[in-house]
């Protein structure tokens, strides 16, 4: 876990990222690995990519991922002050919301499960409580 | 109607009620279609993919890599394709355990990366993944395989060449789909089978090679690979949750082993 995490953050500095990212959305990149950090001591492997943005009232970020029938996910999120609490949910290609085990801890949370079917999802973050906010994204399988 | 009717059907529009309230929430179609949808993060890994095709049981992972393919072509968009090839081909070294054909493979990635012109720093991933193969640390060679494709991106977008981000991701998306069709195809089970579901992956990709510049879309190979997909596409339609047969896994595998061929061998030809 501890070279899982080392290695994201290395590359958080190292690595150009497709673009720039704000100081921000950089913290919020190092609050999540800490969340999804959690993971790892269950045997889930952290993706070295992630998705950064701003995180609004009212206006859901929608993120589109292409996941396999067999693996378990568990999707993290981490945004800062001044977001009090989000939420994350995952919907399938048909747009219909999937059951899912979640962790909410104010400006951080998480939700997992297996799909049954192989195809693109929907993850969907949601600025609860708090102004608008730096969030990132990323997203462990096992 | 007496006052048991009456009751009565209160209480069925009650529980109607109650049981359109319990539907779970739908997104509206002009919401998904807005989506992100981005490299980094809309497209699995190969350790991914493979992951799942070992959860009814371990393929075997050695019968599936692959000898060396040749590291000098001439061709920056077939130099990509490979490259992502040869990730992909990494992270099969890594689950058949094989440290020497990790090495190996570390090795022809840094070649090919160098040929593109990434980053030095790529010469340090070059170290530590054949230091993990030494060690045997198979967990650690999977998280450097990803970070390796990624900086190699990283350094594509620095310089400027976006365009070949694109194939390198689909050059592994076809190696992992080469590979795990065919281990599929020699042990089918439908739970293995059904990870080859991928049709908005395809599209996805298909759709960001149309988006390349033009004469990047010109490239002779580029052009065949991006026909091909169309087809692929349809080929990986199978309805949600249905495992294809084992006719269709076929059709998948022969439809990407072409693919790959044309990527590996076009070198000659320009």
């Amino acid at each position: 876990m501890r070279l899982a995490i080392a290695l994201s953050i290395f590359l958080l500095i190292a690595g150009a990222p497709a673009r720039a990212e704000s100081d921000k959305e950089v913290e919020a990149h190092k609050v999540v690995l800490d969340l999804a950090g959690a993971f790892s001591n269950d045997g889930f492997k952290m993706r070295d990519g992630h998705w950064t943005g701003t995180l609004k009232s009212k206006e859901p970020a929608l993120i589109a991922v292409n996941l396999y029938a067999g693996n378990h996910y568990w999707f993290s999120v981490g945004a800062l002050e001044p977001a009090k609490k989000i939420d994350v949910s995952v919907y399938d290609e048909t747009g219909r919301q999937v059951t899912t085990e979640s962790y909410n801890e104010g400006e951080r949370a998480a939700a997992g499960f297996s799909p049954t079917s192989s195809g693109q999802y929907y993850i969907s973050v949601a600025l609860l409580e708090g102004a608008p906010s730096s969030f990132c994204l990323v997203y462990s399988y096992k | 109607m007496n006052r048991w009717t009456r009751l009565a059907g209160a209480a069925f529009v009650f529980v109607c009620c109650t049981l359109i309230g319990a539907e779970p929430a739908r997104l509206p179609a002009d919401q998904m279609a807005k989506a992100i949808r981005n490299d980094s993060i809309s497209i699995p890994t190969p350790g991914e993919l493979f992951a799942a095709l070992s959860k009814p049981g371990k393929p075997n992972w050695s019968g599936q890599i692959r000898g060396p393919i040749p590291t000098t072509y001439k061709n920056r968009p077939q130099i990509a394709l490979n490259l992502g090839g040869l990730i992909a081909d990494g992270f099969i070294a890594v689950e058949a355990q094989d440290s020497q054909q990790v090495k190996n493979i570390g090795t022809d990635i840094i070649k090919m990366a160098k040929a593109l012109g990434v980053s030095e720093n790529i010469l340090s991933r070059g170290n530590s993944i054949n230091e993990f193969a030494e060690n045997n640390e198979w967990d650690a060679l999977q998280e450097e395989l990803e970070a390796t494709q990624n900086e190699v991106k990283s350094s594509m977008q620095s310089h400027r060449d976006q365009d070949l981000i694109i194939l390198v991701s689909v050059g592994g998306w076809i190696r992992g789909t080469q590979v795990v069709s065919a281990a599929v195809l020699q042990n089918y089970d439908e739970r293995s089978a059904k990870v080859l579901r991928q049709p908005a992956l395809v599209n996805f990709i298909h759709a960001q090679m149309n988006d390349v510049s033009p004469d990047m879309r010109d490239d002779p190979l580029v052009k065949e690979v991006s026909d091909q997909l169309g087809g692929i596409e349809k080929l990986v339609t199978f309805p949600p949750g249905k495992a294809p047969s084992i006719d269709e896994v076929r059709k998948v595998n022969e439809a990407v082993g072409h693919v790959m061929d044309e990527i590996q061998q076009k070198s000659e030809n320009k």
